[in-house]
C-alpha cells in the first residue's frame, strides 16, 4: 500500500499489533504523522484512542520516543519537551503533541492555547474523531451539528447534537500561531505536505486531522476512506491553510456533491429528516461560500 | 557567604544553586516572590535555564515532567489552589518516576478563599508518591531544596520541599548561602537512565493494565520508603561537606519527657520557646519534629515517643471528619507496638491563625493531664477556636 504513494517512505514507525478498531481512521492518521515527521521527534500524548490502543504495557507501538502523561496536557507536557531539549541543548529534535479533539478542543485547550500564546517549539496534531470515542461516543466540542452521541441520544424533544462543530482551527490562527492547517486521512499527501512544513517552522504549528470513527460514527470498516473523502468532497470538511496570518484552500473540491452523500453513509445521521439534512446543508453552503468553495 | 533572605528568595536561590535547566511556574500568593527571583535571575543571566511562564500550576508541573523526562532538570513552586490544581500530575510525576523538585510554600485552601498559611495543601496530597519535607526555618528551606535533587535524582522520584506560607516566605532571616562549587560537587549534573531520545526511543507512561499496575505501584511504594534511607545518607553526606543536618525527625529535649509535643514546620520553633520554659522549672517536656512527612518516618516515631506517656499533636490541617493527618498516621505507627503513649490531636494555626505561646501551653497541659490519669477523654481538639461562633460548649 505504502509503495503506491510516491514519496512517502515505506519504514513504518507505528508498529503494527496495536488494538485499534478494524477501518479506524485515526491510527492510520498516526501512520502518516511518522512517515511524514521520521525518527527525530518525541511525542507527547493526550489520553485518549490513540494512546490507550497502542501502548497496552508491555507492548508499545511507538518507534520513536513517546511519552503520556495525562488527558488535558499534551500541549503543555510537549512545551516541557521543547524547553528540556533547548536547555540541553539538543538540536533537531522536534517536541510534537497529539490529542484527540477532545483532549484538543475542550479539556486540553486551555494548555494549548498556552503553548501557542508563548511561542513554543511545537508542532500540534489533533485528530478529530468528532466525539469521546475511547470512552464510549460521548459528544465533543468537536461533534457535528446533528449527530448522535451517547450523550445526545434521538430522543422524542432532542435529536441529537445542537450545537456547531468548534472551529479550533481558527481559534489557534487568532492566537496567531505562524502555521495552521486542516487535513483529511483521505488526503494523504496533502496531509504529509502540511506536516512536514508544519515541523520545520521553528516555533507553535497547528495541524487538524479529519479521521473517521468507525463504531462512533456507524461505518462500516472498510468505508473509513470514502466517509472521509465525501466530508471534503461535500464541503463539509475543508482542506486549508493558514500560512503567517493567510489562508489558502489546498483543495478545491470540483463539483460540490450535496451534503447528504456524506451523511447517508453514516448511522450517526441516520435520524436526520430532509428538514434537518437541508439545515445542514444550510450550514454548509454558508461555510464553503465563507472560504470561497461554490 | 551570610545573606539575610526570605523563604521564598531562598527557594529560588536553592533552585539556581542547584543548576535547574527548566523552570516552568505559575505565579499565586504566597509563592509568587520565588517566580519573580527565578525569573530575575534568568533575565540577568545568572541562571542558564528556560524559564516558562505557563499559564496554570496543571502546566507547571505537566512542563516539567517534559522538561525531566528529557533529562532536563526541572523545577516549579506553588501553594495552596496551585498544588490542588497541579495534584494530578503530582500523583503523575510519581508514577513516571521523574525527579522533579516541588517547593511548596503553605497556604489553606479555600473556601472560604484564605491565603494565609496552614498545612492542609501538602497534607492533602501525602499520597502522591512525592517525598515530602518541611522545613522550620529558611535556612533548612536552601538546604532541602539542593538536598531534595540528590533524593529525587537517586531513586526517580518528586520531591516536595514545604515552607509555611508568610511565616517563612515573608520573613527575612541570615542564611548560609554555599558556595557555588561547593554545590556542584554535592550535586553532580542529572542524568535520567531512560530519557526521551530519538537514539533510543522509549515509551514512557503506556496504558497499565491490571496485570501490571499493582507491581508499577508497589515499585513505586519501594522507592517511596527507600527514600527513608536515602534521605538520611544524603543529609549526612550534606551535613559533612556544609556543616547541617536535619534527618528524618528533630528530637528536642525528649529523651527524658513523660509529655511530649509533635509538630512540624515552623510552629515547632514556637513550641521549643515553651518547652524551654518548662525545662527551667524541672518539667519533663520535650518536642519532636517532624521533617520528612512521606516517606513517614513510623519506625523513628516510635523510637522518639515510645517512651512518653502522652503525645500532643500539633497540626495545621485536618483530615474532615476525622483527625489531623499527623495525628492519624503516628497514632497508625504505633498500631502494634505494646506500650504506646496516649494521644491527642490539636487542630491549630487553620487559615493564617497566630497559634500563641497560650494555645501551646493548653495542648501540653492536656497532654500533661492524660499522662496522669491514663485517660483520653476527647482525642481531637482545636485551638484558639471561638467556640460560640461554631456552637461548642467549652
Amino acid at each position: 500500500m505504502t509503495a503506491a504513494l510516491p514519496g512517502i517512505p515505506e519504514e513504518e514507525l507505528v508498529a503494527p499489533g496495536h488494538r485499534a478498531c478494524a477501518g479506524c481512521g485515526c491510527i492510520l492518521a498516526m501512520r502518516y504523522v511518522l512517515k511524514a515527521l521520521g525518527k527525530n521527534i518525541t511525542v507527547s500524548m493526550a489520553t485518549g484512542c490513540m494512546e490507550v490502543v497502542t501502548t497496552p504495557y508491555p507492548e508499545t507501538s511507538w518507534r520513536v520516543p513517546w511519552i503520556h502523561s495525562a488527558f488535558e496536557n499534551a500541549a503543555a507536557t510537549a512545551s516541557g519537551i521543547a524547553a528540556g531539549l533547548k536547555a540541553m541543548g539538543r538540536e533537531g529534535v522536534k517536541s510534537v503533541a497529539i490529542a484527540g479533539d477532545g483532549g484538543t478542543a475542550d479539556i486540553g485547550l486551555q494548555a494549548l492555547s498556552g503553548m501557542v500564546e508563548r511561542g513554543d517549539n511545537v508542532l500540534f496534531i489533533c485528530y478529530d474523531n468528532e466525539a469521546y470515542q475511547n470512552t464510549g461516543i460521548q459528544r465533543s466540542g468537536a461533534t457535528p451539528f446533528g449527530a448522535w452521541t451517547t450523550t445526545t441520544p434521538i430522543g422524542k424533544v432532542k435529536r441529537g447534537e445542537d450545537r456547531p462543530k468548534k472551529d479550533i482551527p481558527a481559534i489557534i490562527a487568532a492566537h496567531g500561531a505562524p502555521y495552521v492547517a486542516t487535513a483529511s486521512v483521505a488526503y494523504p499527501l496533502d496531509f504529509i505536505k502540511k506536516l512536514q512544513k508544519a515541523a520545520a517552522i521553528e516555533g507553535p504549528t497547528y495541524i487538524h486531522v479529519h479521521a473517521p470513527c468507525t463504531p462512533g460514527w456507524r461505518i462500516e470498516n472498510n468505508k473509513t476512506i470514502e466517509v472521509a473523502r465525501l466530508a471534503v468532497l461535500t464541503g463539509a470538511w475543508v482542506l486549508y491553510e493558514i500560512e503567517d496570518g493567510k489562508f489558502k484552500l489546498t483543495f478545491k473540491p470540483p463539483k460540490r456533491r450535496p451534503v447528504a452523500d456524506y451523511l447517508k453513509l453514516q448511522g450517526r445521521f441516520r435520524h436526520l429528516t430532509d428538514e434537518e439534512i437541508a439545515e445542514i446543508q444550510r450550514m454548509v453552503d454558508e461555510q464553503c461560500k465563507r472560504v470561497g468553495i461554490e | 557567604m551570610r545573606q539575610v533572605l526570605t523563604g521564598n528568595e531562598v527557594a529560588a536561590l536553592g533552585a539556581k544553586l542547584a543548576r535547574v535547566n527548566v523552570i516552568a511556574a505559575y505565579p499565586i500568593t504566597p509563592q509568587t516572590a520565588v517566580v519573580e527571583k527565578l525569573a530575575e535571575f534568568v533575565a540577568d543571566g545568572e541562571l542558564d535555564a528556560e524559564f516558562m511562564k505557563v499559564e496554570s500550576e496543571h502546566s507547571a508541573l505537566s512542563a516539567c515532567i517534559g522538561a525531566s523526562a528529557v533529562g532536563a532538570r526541572a523545577f516549579t513552586a506553588t501553594s495552596s489552589q496551585g498544588l490542588m490544581l497541579m495534584s494530578e500530575m503530582l500523583f503523575i510525576a510519581a508514577g513516571l518516576r521523574l525527579p522533579i523538585v516541588v517547593a511548596n510554600a503553605n497556604r489553606a485552601l479555600s473556601a472560604p478563599l484564605n491565603i494565609w498559611c496552614d498545612q492542609q495543601d501538602s497534607f492533602a496530597v501525602r499520597d502522591s508518591g512525592c517525598v515530602q519535607i518541611y522545613c522550620e526555618d529558611n535556612q533548612e528551606v536552601l538546604d532541602s531544596i539542593i538536598q531534595a535533587y540528590r533524593v529525587a535524582e537517586e531513586l526517580l522520584l518528586p520531591v516536595m520541599v514545604c515552607y509555611d506560607g508568610f511565616i517563612l516566605s515573608h520573613t527575612a532571616e541570615p542564611i548560609e548561602v554555599p558556595e557555588q562549587a561547593e554545590v556542584d560537587k554535592f550535586l553532580p549534573p542529572y542524568e535520567h537512565p531512560h530519557p526521551l531520545d530519538p537514539e533510543k526511543p522509549v515509551t514512557m507512561g503506556p496504558m497499565g493494565v491490571p496485570e501490571y499496575y499493582e507491581e508499577f505501584r508497589c515499585m513505586l511504594q519501594q522507592a517511596m520508603c527507600a527514600a527513608k534511607e536515602k534521605l538520611v545518607g544524603v543529609d549526612r553526606e550534606f551535613g559533612k561537606r556544609f556543616g547541617r543536618r536535619y534527618g528524618l525527625l528533630e528530637q528536642y529535649r525528649s529523651d527524658d519527657a513523660d509529655v511530649l509535643l509533635l509538630t512540624a514546620g515552623s510552629l515547632s520553633s514556637s513550641a521549643k520557646e515553651l518547652i524551654d520554659r518548662y525545662r527551667k522549672r524541672g518539667e519533663r517536656v520535650g518536642l519532636v519534629k517532624v521533617r520528612a512527612y512521606r516517606p513517614f518516618p513510623a519506625e523513628e516515631l516510635v523510637e522518639a515517643l515510645g517512651h512518653a506517656k502522652a503525645v500532643a499533636v500539633l497540626e495545621k490541617d485536618i483530615s474532615l471528619g476525622w483527625a489531623g493527618a499527623l495525628f492519624t498516621d503516628v497514632s497508625a505507627a504505633f498500631v502494634n507496638v505494646k506500650k504506646a503513649p496516649l494521644m491527642m490531636d490539636f487542630i491549630c494555626g487553620l487559615g493564617g491563625r497566630d497559634v500563641s505561646q497560650l494555645q501551646i501551653r493548653e495542648a501540653l497541659r492536656a497532654a500533661a493531664r492524660a499522662a496522669e490519669t491514663g485517660e483520653v477523654r476527647r482525642p481531637v481538639h482545636w485551638l484558639g477556636l471561638r467556640e460560640k461562633i461554631v456552637g461548642l460548649g467549652v
